[in-house]
């Protein structure tokens, strides 16, 4: 019997993985796919709480999680094309080579 | 059963595209987990959000991961380590992350009950949702949409400008 506690130690796994993920890969994309995996474990929360919350005909957290689907595509667009801008600038998408900010 | 097979290929494809190191094999490792989550959302009896996913995040942004990768000609840059000196503190960072929430999850009995009757969430109660009570996020989306529609161009094509 999968319990609500299954699908929520699912998504602890998965934005734990995308957590490591965008902090120990020095590529900018793969940074984002870290922080859309994170997203996405977030989406998976909603919908389970949908799940087996007290009112899921009020589909608060369908809706919930459409939106942020819908949120996740443009940050992913935006994201991409910065990486993008970045790398015609800079020749490179390595994040320890853009440092001409640093201090 | 089905439950355990979706959330393998999920965490599996999450694994693999966080560590392998030819980014093109990254991005299909992602797609892999996308499906996954969506035949998890499909499992929990949210079939539009499950379609969703597939349509937007296996068709459009998995696409543009790899547009992106093949644009920026990551796929050649495969020399850079797979673990850079910080990896240590960054896996303990992660480690913490789940440590805590997995004993939130587990230390509380409220999620421990089991599944409450099939609720009903049909396309048609969605867009009677969407269309009524929720009418002003969905607009606020679609401008959130137009916008990042049109500062994705603005940001990718400034630099040609100023090239020539």
């Amino acid at each position: 019997m999968t319990t609500l506690a299954n699908y929520l130690l699912v998504s602890a796994l998965l934005f734990s993985i995308g957590l490591a993920g965008a902090l120990t890969r020095r590529n900018a994309i793969l940074v984002l796919v870290g922080i859309e995996l994170m997203l996405n474990a977030a989406n998976l929360n909603f919908i389970a709480f949908w799940r087996y919350g007290p009112n899921p005909e009020a589909l608060t957290g369908v809706m919930f999680a459409i939106f942020s689907i819908g949120v996740a595509a443009a940050e992913a667009a935006v994201g991409l094309a910065l990486i993008i801008t970045v790398y015609r600038h800079y020749k490179t998408t390595d994040l320890d080579q853009i440092d001409s900010m640093r201090g | 059963m089905q439950f355990a097979i979706l959330a393998v290929l999920t965490i599996a494809g999450a694994v693999a595209a966080l560590s392998l190191r030819n980014l093109v094999h990254c991005a299909l490792a992602l797609t892999l987990s996308f499906i996954g989550l969506a035949g998890l959302y499909l499992q929990l009896g949210a079939q539009f959000v499950g379609f969703a996913q597939i349509l937007v995040y296996v068709g459009a942004v998995a696409i543009l991961i790899v547009f992106a990768i093949l644009l920026t000609r990551g796929a050649e840059s495969i020399s850079q380590p797979l673990f850079p000196p910080t990896w240590v503190r960054s896996s303990i960072v992660a480690a913490i992350v789940f440590g805590v929430l997995t004993w939130a999850i587990l230390s509380s009995v409220e999620f421990r009950h089991a599944l409450s009757p099939e609720p009903e969430a049909t396309v048609k109660q969605i867009g009677d949702a969407l269309m009524s009570r929720f009418a002003l996020p969905l607009e606020v989306i679609a401008l959130l949409l137009t916008a990042a529609l049109i500062g994705a161009v603005t940001i990718a094509i400034r630099e040609r400008r100023e090239a020539k």
